[in-house]
């Protein structure tokens, strides 16, 4: 059976080709979305891809979370459609009140890129299940305001709850409380994260590995996690 | 016309890197007496016809949840000016 996965464009998007390719690479297809539009052309997943989503001017995110076709994206996550926000789009997921807590400013006030080690602590979600728990995996990461915040209530319900998705390894680039990286809901459907797994989908053009440069690959699990999980259903 | 001035912080407890930086630099050109400084937003909302309490509500609605992100940011304050500056 095959699937589709919507990819959504917002004056800003910079990464929503490099989705659409992830997508291709993992056996689906990619349909673009707009996101002036309310229509979700009945694709069976949703990717929030990078960017700076109407220049990101009120906070990262904001905009975009009030944008015609998020009002579609927020009521199918909550019938339980897979939806991925990568960076910019993690911010939407947060501004929308899909993933608690919020993201503000690197707390040394730079624009990272690096490739990022990360740990995975959580996969039974859809994007997720690929993985092993306690695996530590190298993606992409690049963004300005990725420092992940939330208060000592929100924070202690995240982590008894497991809704902890990704921790970085290694180095905390941006100051996140708890080496966040990436978050899941209690459903497991919608998770966000930082660092961007569309950067590392085919050999030649990901991070280095110590088998060889540009290498990597593990981005494309959460690609073909969401196909498992589709196919589950 | 009627402005609607809103100001919005960054919440007290929360790291400001904007602020952290600008103290940092305050610091390096010799104003010690700084001890902190945080930066945040003015947005200025200009209505068009009367202010009625409906609508000052409204506005009080929107700082809330679209101008400000109560995880981590307050409105501080709401204030109403004539479009000549004086305060109503």
């Amino acid at each position: 059976m095959s699937f589709t996965i919507g990819v959504v464009t917002f004056p800003g998007s910079l990464d929503e080709q490099d989705a659409q390719r992830a997508i291709h690479l993992a056996g689906a297809e990619a349909v673009e979305l707009w996101h002036g539009d309310h229509d979700l052309r009945n694709v069976d997943a949703v990717v929030l891809p990078g960017g700076f989503s109407y220049g990101d001017y009120l906070r990262a995110g904001a905009i975009a979370a009030f944008s015609p076709i998020m009002r579609e994206i927020i009521d199918a996550a909550g019938r339980g459609m897979p939806v991925l926000g990568i960076c910019n789009g993690f911010q939407m997921l947060v501004e929308a009140h899909l993933l608690p807590g919020g993201l503000i400013r690197n707390n040394h006030q730079q624009f990272i890129r690096r490739d990022q080690a990360l740990t995975v602590e959580n996969t039974s979600t859809s994007w997720t299940n690929d993985f092993s728990v306690g695996e530590e995996i190298i993606i992409p990461l690049k963004n300005g305001d990725g420092g992940y915040i939330a208060d000592a209530e929100t924070l202690k319900r995240v982590e008894g709850e497991g809704l902890v998705a990704f921790r970085y390894a290694g180095l905390n680039p941006n100051g996140s409380l708890n080496d966040i990286a990436g978050l899941t809901n209690e459903r497991g459907n919608v998770v966000g994260l930082m660092p961007h797994p569309e950067h590392a989908v085919e050999p030649g053009f990901g991070p280095d590995t110590p088998q060889a440069m540009r290498s990597g690959v593990d981005g494309l699990r959460f690609f073909t996690s969401a196909l498992r999980a589709l196919a589950a259903v | 016309m009627p402005k609607i001035v809103v100001d919005v912080m960054p919440k007290a407890e929360l790291l400001d890197p904007q602020g952290k930086a600008v103290g940092g630099a305050l610091a390096r050109l010799g104003k010690s007496e700084i001890s902190e400084v945080r930066i945040g937003k003015r947005f200025e909302l200009t209505i068009e016809g009367d202010l009625t309490d409906e609508l000052q509500a409204q506005v009080r609605d929107i700082a809330r949840n679209i101008l400000s992100n109560s995880i981590i940011e307050d409105v501080v304050n709401i204030t109403v000016e004539n479009t000549d500056g004086e305060r109503a």
